[in-house]
This record gives C-alpha cells, structure tokens and sequence, in this order.
C-alpha cells in the first residue's frame, strides 16, 4: 500500500511539474469554454447600426427606440441619404443600416402597409444572417404591440423572413460538447502519453522488475487524472452556470456520477492506447486523430446526429461520446433523472467495462509478449 | 540445481522475427562473484539481461536466478534483484532524492534502512540532491541508477553497459565501487562493450553474434592469444595498417591505441624482413616490439 501510495505521489510530481501538461489540465478547458461561449456563437451582442430614417415620425421614432434598446444592438449613425449607406459600410463603422421608407407613419395607417430595408454587411454572412433575424424580430415584436391596440391590422413588411429564434442560446448546446472533448481529451490523451513515457524512458522495465504489481501501476497512473478531471468538469459546470446562465435543472450529484462514469471510460481509453503505441507520439496521434476528431465531428456535438449520412449515424452509436452528450444535456437542460438516461448510463458502463476488459488482456507483465 | 551459483544459463535461445539474437547460451555465475559479459553493441548481451530479469521469454531454454527458475518464479526474482537498464532508467522531472526515494518505496523500504549500502556512491551525488535528474551528467546519472538498483539490498545485481556514455574518470570510480559491492557479498552480472574493463571482472564471458566465444577469468582469456603478438608504430598509422594488410605473413593486424596489433603466420615473425617490407611501403619511424595480448587481442582473434 505504501509503495502505491509513492506511486500516485510520483505521478502527481509528473504532472505539475510539466508545464505542457498543466497548461493542457487547466488552462484549455478554460479557454475551450470561454472560446466556445463568446466567440464561436452565432448570437450578436451591442452590434453597431445606422439609421437612415426618411419619414421621422412617432412611429419610426418608437422602433427606433426599440432597436437601440435592445442589448444586441447600438445605433452609432444616423444618415440622410442613401448614398451614405456605402460610405458607412466602407469605412466599416456598422454592420447594418436599417432605413424607413418616407411617409412610414401615414403608410402604415392607410395601407396598413410601409417598408423597411435592412441592409447588412455581408462579407460575414454568419453575423449578417443573425443581424437581420434579430432585426426582423424587433419589428414582428413591435407590429404586435401595434395590432393590440388597433382594429384593423397594420403590417410592417420586413423584407426578410423570420428565421431564427432568438431564445436559443448557443452556449447551451456547446457546453455539454466542449465538456465531453475536454474529458476525453484529458482523461485518455494523458493517461496514454503518461503511461508510454514511462516505457519510452526505460523507467518501465525498472517498474516491471519490482515487486509492483502491474494493476498498481495501471491504478497508480489513473487516480491522479479521475481527480484532475472531476476538478475540470466542476470548473466547466460552475463556469457554464455562472458566466453563461446554463441551467442545471436536474441534480448535481447525477451529473458528478455521470461524469465519474465518463471520466473512467476515457481513461480505460487511454489505458488500452497505450498497451497498443510503444511511443508518447504514437500515444498522443491515436489520442487525437482516433478520439478527438470523432468526437468532435460524430457525437452530435457541432453537427447535428439526425442530418448525417445512415452509416455515420450507425458508426456514431459506437462514441461514448454521443451518449454522456446526450446524459449531460438531459440533466442539465431538460433535468430528467436516471429514469430516463439508464439506457444511455448503461451503454456508457457497457463500453467502460469491455475497455477495461481489453487493456487488462493486452496490458504486459513483461515486455513483449 | 547446485546451490552456489546464483545465476545460471542453460542453452539460452531467443529471435526477433528472423534476427537470432541469442543462440544456445549457457554459463553460470557463483555467488558473489563479478562476472563480466563482453561484447560489442548488438551481441545480444541486453537481450540475456532481459531474460534474467525475466522481462523476455527465451525461445528454448532455460535459466534461474538464486535457483528460481526466470518464467515460473519471476515475481520471487523481481523482488531480490537489482537491475540497471542500458539506458539509466530515472525519472528526468524528479530531483535525485525524489528518484531515489521512489525506488526505495516501490521496494517497501526507506532510504535511512538501506543508506550504509549505497552511501560511497551516493554520497557522491548528494551535494545535489535536489537537483532534477534530467539535469545530471552522465556519471552523474549512472551513480544515481546505480544507487536506486541498489538502495533495497539486492543479493543479485544486474548491470547492462552501466559505462556507456559515462566519462573514463567515473568509469573507473564506478568499477571501484562495484569491487566495493562484491566485497559485500552481492552478486554482479555485468555487461560492457569496452575490453579495458574486462579484466576488473572475476569471470568473463566473451559474446558475438548471438553466442559465446569463451568464459574464463580475463588472465586465462588473454592466454588463450595463440601467437606473439606485437605492436608496431609508424609515422602514419593508417598507412601502416594497410601496408600490413597486404603483407603475405600477416595472420591478424588490427588498430590498437596509438598503434597496430601485429601477429604473423608463424608463431614468431622474422622482425628485420617485416621491417624491410615496411620501408619498401615508404613508412618511416617504424617501431616493433613484442607485447603481451589483451582482451580485446583474445577477441579480435575468437571472432570468427
């Protein structure tokens, strides 16, 4: 027991003495969630407009008021003519330029019908497309207000589509993603490098050759990173939870287990990774090409499961990925209990359980076999 | 089994896919003996050491350690001895006391139990003990291994080229105390590219290829030299070796220091007509003299 507990201290020495690996432990799922939060989102946030507003009346005055009072937009400008409209976007001082027609008011009034032109800058069609939902949302808002008070409809035009529902937050659906690459990532890249340095060191025949049993090790070099992870995955939670406003509607001590599960099937990865590469290279390229691109591209995390070809959709069902997705996305936003993710909690430990049975098999008491 | 061998090898065979890299060795070391395994880089000798200290199955054949056989008692043998990989096996991220302290609680026991063992070698290196062991030279390094392979009190040691990369100063401060070893009473299986050290061993075994040439003490291999031997030295010395080369008596001629080891088809070659054949090769400065045969001699001439 002692010699064990020296082991675990070793590897404890290991991982904070090496800046690489600590910067991988602690700094990345940081930055992974904050990069994922702000800046690959598909919302706006305090995006700059100008107005060009040809009528000037209450009317106009009110959506006006409206646009500027939203969080997601500021009007800087305030043009005359539609000459100027190229001039703003040259000097890329706004995104978007919203113009009434003249004699907005009266229009709406007689007609029940006026127009208002979004123009947006398209070189970033993303930001572009988003801008004007919002816009067009804004005014449907605004239209609706309007036809509560008066009998006889009045419509504004809005001459794109309603398209986007601003309600979902993006951040929602990347949280649970970023939190599984960053556990696999974790849990079995390092675990896998750590494990084969030790054989490309020679430190492994030392290791072999001492009355240290092979499971000790194996333990040894696993319980430093189930600590280190379970750290990572609280620091994702509270992070998603308080800078971004992620609910967690069911119970935390689900979403610790689930983890927990998680954690111990990427590290039985990792395990059976490095009975198979002889180096930390090896170890680091199957991590990265055999586990993180089909994480990040099969488990439903940034593309859709449902819009993929029938074979990815197969092949996905074999990521461990794809079901902790969908366990942490239940409990964190629908918050259903183990009732309704036992399936999912007993594929995961099914996978877990013949990984272990795997790296066991193949793990070498000398060293070949 | 007889019980005052240590380690014993019988008919040792192993390949890696279609190279043999041990064909049917067989030697025995005694108890407290040092033994020396001779031979250049690729002999086979970290293949028998990995053996011994049953990390390789052999192919055929068989060996014990302390009369425990290396495949159905390897967990007794992985607990009595001590083993120095080729390589110096140690944690470069942890500071040499770190390093040594693993060793010694991976092998359930403390440094303070174990320390008059190692204390001439460690002594050496404790002025920095708090010093990382990536950042040690390589005596450094090899005092450290040597102290770790040590520090739970092995009765059977095992060192694979403990010398290589290592100064010739430490070189020979590390052969001392391997004599410091053996006087209490530890058994030491050594291995060694360089013939120089060969004779600080008790026994030798000569290995190439695969095989053993001869197992005998250094003095007795030595004799086994069949001719005179003589070392000659010229102006150039690669000239020399050619000239000699191509001589029609010349039976073996290798480079040897600063000069060339020279033995002649007849047990004792005709110095003045060798010398005149040399001056007719335009060498000039043209010593001869008889030398007694080294190791590295008896080697040179087993090779086959």
């Amino acid at each position: 027991m002692k010699a064990f507990l020296g082991f675990v201290k070793k590897e404890f020495y290991h991982i904070f003495r090496d800046r690489r690996s600590l910067i991988i432990l602690f700094g990345m799922p940081i930055v992974q969630i904050l990069l994922f939060g702000f800046a690959i989102t598909n919302e706006i946030n305090q995006v700059k407009i100008a107005i060009l507003d040809r009528s000037k009346d209450a009317t106009t005055q009110e959506i006006i008021h409206r646009i500027s009072n939203s969080p997601y937009f500021t009007v800087t400008q305030l043009i005359e003519k539609e000459s100027d409209i190229t001039a703003v976007f040259k000097k890329g001082m706004v995104k978007a330029v919203i113009q009434f027609e003249p004699h907005f008011d009266e229009k709406l009034l007689r007609e029940h019908r006026a127009s208002v032109q979004i123009v947006t800058d398209a070189t970033d069609p993303n930001t572009a497309n988003t801008i004007s939902n919002y816009i067009t949302a804004i005014l449907k808002d605004y239209q609706r207000d309007l036809n509560q008070n008066v009998t006889n409809f009045s419509t504004i035009t809005p001459q794109i589509r309603l398209a986007y529902n601003p309600e979902i937050k993006s951040v929602f659906m990347f949280v649970p993603g970023v939190m599984t690459v960053i556990l696999m990532l974790v849990s079995a890249m390092m675990t896998s490098i750590s494990l084969t340095r030790e054989k490309e060191m020679g430190t492994m025949e030392v290791l072999l050759v001492s009355p240290l049993k092979p499971y000790q090790v194996i333990v040894g070099k696993v319980i430093p990173y189930i600590l280190l992870s379970l750290i990572n995955a609280t620091v994702i939670i509270l992070l998603s939870i308080f800078v971004f406003g992620m609910p967690v509607k069911g119970s935390f001590m689900l979403l610790g287990a689930e983890s927990l599960l998680f954690i111990i099937t990427a590290l039985s990865l990792g395990i059976l990774i490095s009975t198979v590469a002889k180096t930390q290279q090896t170890a680091m390229m199957i991590s990265l090409m055999g586990l993180m691109l089909p994480v990040i591209i099969l488990s439903g995390f940034i593309f859709p499961i449902s819009s993929m070809p029938v074979i990815l959709q197969v092949l996905s069902n074999l990521l461990p990925a794809k079901w902790f997705i969908i366990i942490i996305k239940g409990i964190m936003l629908k918050g259903v209990g183990i009732g309704s993710l036992w399936k999912e909690s007993l594929i995961l430990l099914g996978m877990t359980l013949f990984f272990i049975f795997l790296s066991v098999r193949n793990y070498q008491t000398r060293l070949e076999s | 089994m007889q019980n005052n061998w240590d380690i014993q090898v019988r008919q040792i065979s192993k390949s890696y896919q279609k190279v043999k890299a041990l064909e049917g060795i067989s030697f025995e070391v005694a108890s407290g003996e040092l033994f020396g395994l001779i031979g250049p880089d690729g002999a086979g000798k970290t293949t028998l050491f990995r053996i011994l200290t049953t990390l390789l199955l052999a192919d055929q054949g068989e060996a014990s350690v302390q009369g425990n056989d290396v495949v159905a008692h390897y967990k007794t043998i992985r607990r009595s001895v001590g083993y120095m990989p080729g390589r110096f096996s140690l944690y470069h991220d942890l500071t040499v006391e770190e390093n040594l302290r693993f060793f010694a609680t991976i092998f359930g026991t403390t440094i303070e139990e174990n320390y008059h063992l190692i204390k001439d070698i460690y002594a050496q290196i404790e002025p920095f003990k708090k010093r990382r062991a990536g950042n040690l030279s390589g005596g450094m390094k090899q005092k450290l291994a040597l102290s770790c392979a040590l520090i739970h009190k092995p009765k059977v040691l095992f060192l694979d080229e403990p010398t290589t990369g290592v100064d010739p100063v430490s070189r020979k401060e590390f052969w001392e105390m391997l004599k410091k070893l053996q006087e209490k009473g530890i058994t030491i299986l050594v291995s060694t590219p360089y013939m120089d050290e060969a004779a600080l061993c008790d026994r030798i075994a000569l290995i190439q290829g695969g095989k053993i040439l001869s197992i005998d003490t250094p003095k007795a291999i030595q004799s086994q030299f069949p001719r005179k031997l003589y070392a000659l030295s010229a102006h150039n010395r690669y000239l020399l070796l050619e000239a000699l080369k191509s001589y029609e008596n010349t039976k073996s001629a290798f480079p040897f220091g600063a000069f060339v080891h020279y033995s002649d088809q007849k047990d004792s070659a005709d110095l003045d007509v060798l010398k005149t054949y040399l001056e007719s090769k335009g060498l000039q400065d043209i010593h001869i003299v008889e030398t007694v045969p080294s190791i590295e001699d008896t080697f040179m001439e087993l090779v086959p």
